[in-house]
């Protein structure tokens, strides 16, 4: 009967003594976790819902709301300048990404192979440092079709006239594209440096001793082995090409003639030029939608090319 | 057998030896090769530095007329004081710092704590709140900037470098991933003996933990900093007074209003970029290393 009386009196005691751990932890965890926590809540959780809301109505920042339903959707999407935007974004895209990994890749093998990478690493990473702004206050004085520096190049060294660059409609994706290229080459150059060095070196010397020339040597070693660090930078490429925003505003402004309006160009025009919050929503999430369905097709390619067997 | 490996270890060294010279010959020729080709792309991608710079020496003339030239004929220092007065860059300079480095500070306790709760602290709810901060990541920055905007015009933090400053201080999804995996890899011993000494988790996380997340911390606090320093979007929507403007806002101005003058455009720019390509080169090596350690893209 005692024994029994002490018994439940410890497990009593022990209860007791699990509840305030569970009680304390709770307090540590909420305390550590608060200034996150009201940042999440306030910048992101907050806002999501603010511009589902927003995507609904039409509003300009100052009179009535009125409730819309999907019409900003569908003004959007049947939006001509929408559709310049897209169509533009695109084509960058297309150059960008593929030009910027395939340099970077290159470069990247490259230095893996040589001596004295440090300084080399020092000066290709530098434009990834500078202000977007700066680069391309830069460039536009580079790319000038009367005097800049390349098209002067190109007509006193190979007498060939350059184009127009950035004030020919035809050239102005093409040229916004080389200097994102050259801006953000350093970066992806270092992040396939990185998964080249984690490339165990017996798999090399084993395909080296079983005859591997060179070329065989990256198609069925090297290049297997670097899919998942290829992936990586695919997947965030373009995301971020999507995103393109600082480089046309700098150097064209979306010009000429919208010829490099972007899809970020135009959220920032219709949300704070022109104040119609909906339909900038509208296009913001469509934005969001399109990525997301990039990057899924990517995750739902990923098996047939990504080896993630090391 | 290890005697046996090592007797034979030599003459298949010695039979191979004739090929590894061939082999080191082409080898060299390679290297030699890829370091031309290296040093045409550092050319490339150093040239436009060297040429901001080369110009922003050059009279106003010969810079239109003679741009491929590397001698400024004559040298003309007068583009400085001339670009530093024609805009507030002093104040341009000081703001940007100082955001920049409260950003950082802030920014680098508040993700070490809840980096620490997501990794230390059982708390109800605690892998709901994980996977959140974990999916705000994939949600690009453009579909929460509108409503943002808007809460800081309630706040009445428009036009404030508040609404740069708190924003980035409390949120960064991302960091508190970084902290919460470095500190779970921390042995847990370290805290046990603090506890048995009756340290509570406040004292656990200044005297144990923090010291212990220099290297996380000095990656993202310098991929904080250059964030900060060179962003455009967000001050360019929240700000709108002159004297309040960060480096970015204010060259993008100087572009505007000065189309025409190259040199002293770029004196403006170098103005704006050395700083941060002085720490750069300074701090190369932790830069680099947090890129390939993260994955982050600046």
């Amino acid at each position: 009967m005692r024994l029994q009386l002490d018994v439940s009196a410890m497990k009593a005691s022990v209860h007791r003594n699990r509840w305030r751990r569970t009680l304390s932890e709770a307090f540590w965890g909420g305390f550590f976790l608060l200034p996150q926590l009201i940042g999440l809540v306030t910048f992101s959780l907050i806002p999501l819902v603010i511009v589902l809301w927003l995507s609904l109505v039409h509003w300009d920042g100052l009179g009535e709301v009125q409730f819309v339903g999907l019409q900003n959707f569908i003004d959007q999407l049947s939006d001509p300048n929408l559709r310049i935007a897209f169509v533009n974004t695109t084509i960058y895209t297309l150059i960008t990404v593929p030009g910027g990994i395939l340099l970077a890749l290159l470069v990247a093998l490259g230095l893996n192979k040589v001596r004295g990478k440090t300084i080399y690493r020092i000066i290709y990473f530098m434009p990834v440092v500078t202000s977007s702004v700066a680069t391309g206050v830069i460039w536009l004085w580079l790319l000038n079709s009367d005097a800049g520096f390349i098209n002067v190049l190109l007509r006193s060294w190979f007498n060939i006239e350059g184009p127009a660059w950035l004030i020919d409609a035809h050239w102005v994706i093409p040229s916004i594209s080389i200097v994102s290229i050259w801006s953000s080459l350093g970066s992806n150059m270092v992040i396939f440096l990185a998964g080249l060095q984690n490339i165990p070196s017996t798999y090399i010397e084993a395909a080296r001793i079983d005859g591997a020339n060179r070329f065989q040597l990256f198609w069925k070693v090297t290049l297997p082995l670097l899919s998942p660090t290829l992936f990586f930078i695919t997947v965030l490429s373009i995301i971020s090409s999507f995103q393109v925003f600082d480089q046309t505003f700098v150097m064209t402004q979306g010009g000429p003639d919208k010829a490099s309006y972007t899809i970020v160009y135009h959220i920032y025009n219709l949300s704070f030029r022109q104040f119609t919050f909906g339909p900038a929503s509208a296009s913001a999430m469509i934005l969001f939608a399109v990525l997301l369905v990039l990057t899924l097709i990517q995750f739902a390619f990923q098996k047939r090319w990504v080896n993630y067997d090391l | 057998m290890l005697q046996e490996a090592v007797k034979t270890s030599k003459p298949v060294f010695q039979a191979r030896r004739p090929r590894q010279k061939q082999r080191s010959i082409a080898g060299s020729m390679l290297a030699a090769l890829i370091h031309v080709l290296l040093i045409i792309g550092a050319i490339i991608m150093a040239g436009p530095f060297i040429w901001m710079a080369v110009t922003s020496l050059k009279e106003d003339s010969q810079a239109f007329q003679d741009p491929l030239s590397l001698l400024p004929n004559p040298i003309v220092w007068q583009n400085y004081p001339a670009s530093l007065q024609a805009m507030p860059f002093g104040q341009a300079y000081w703001n940007s710092f100082y955001i920049a480095i409260v950003v950082v500070a802030c920014e680098l306790i508040t993700t070490a704590m809840a980096g620490y709760a997501f990794a230390r602290i059982r708390f109800p709810g605690r892998n709901i709140v994980f996977v959140l901060f974990l999916a705000t990541m994939m949600i690009p920055f453009q579909l929460t900037i509108i409503p943002r905007f808007l809460i800081m015009q309630r706040l009445g933090w428009l036009d404030n470098h508040l609404a740069l400053i708190v924003p980035a201080a409390l949120f960064d999804a991302f960091g508190v991933f970084l902290m919460r995996q470095f500190i779970l890899g921390i042995p847990k011993e370290l805290e046990e003996a603090a506890i048995i000494d009756g340290a509570n988790r406040w004292q656990i996380f200044w005297h144990v933990i923090l010291p212990l997340l220099k290297p996380p911390m000095a990656a993202l606090g310098i991929f904080t900093f250059l964030g900060q320093w060179n962003s455009f979007f967000v001050p360019l929507i929240m700000l709108s007074s002159p004297d309040l403007y960060t480096v970015p806002l204010l060259l993008n101005q100087f572009r505007e209003q000065y189309t025409s003058q190259w040199a002293l455009m770029m004196a403006g720019s170098m103005i704006a970029v050395l700083p941060v390509l002085l720490v750069y080169v300074l701090g190369q090596r932790q830069i680099i290393q947090g890129i390939a350690l993260t994955g982050l893209k600046s």
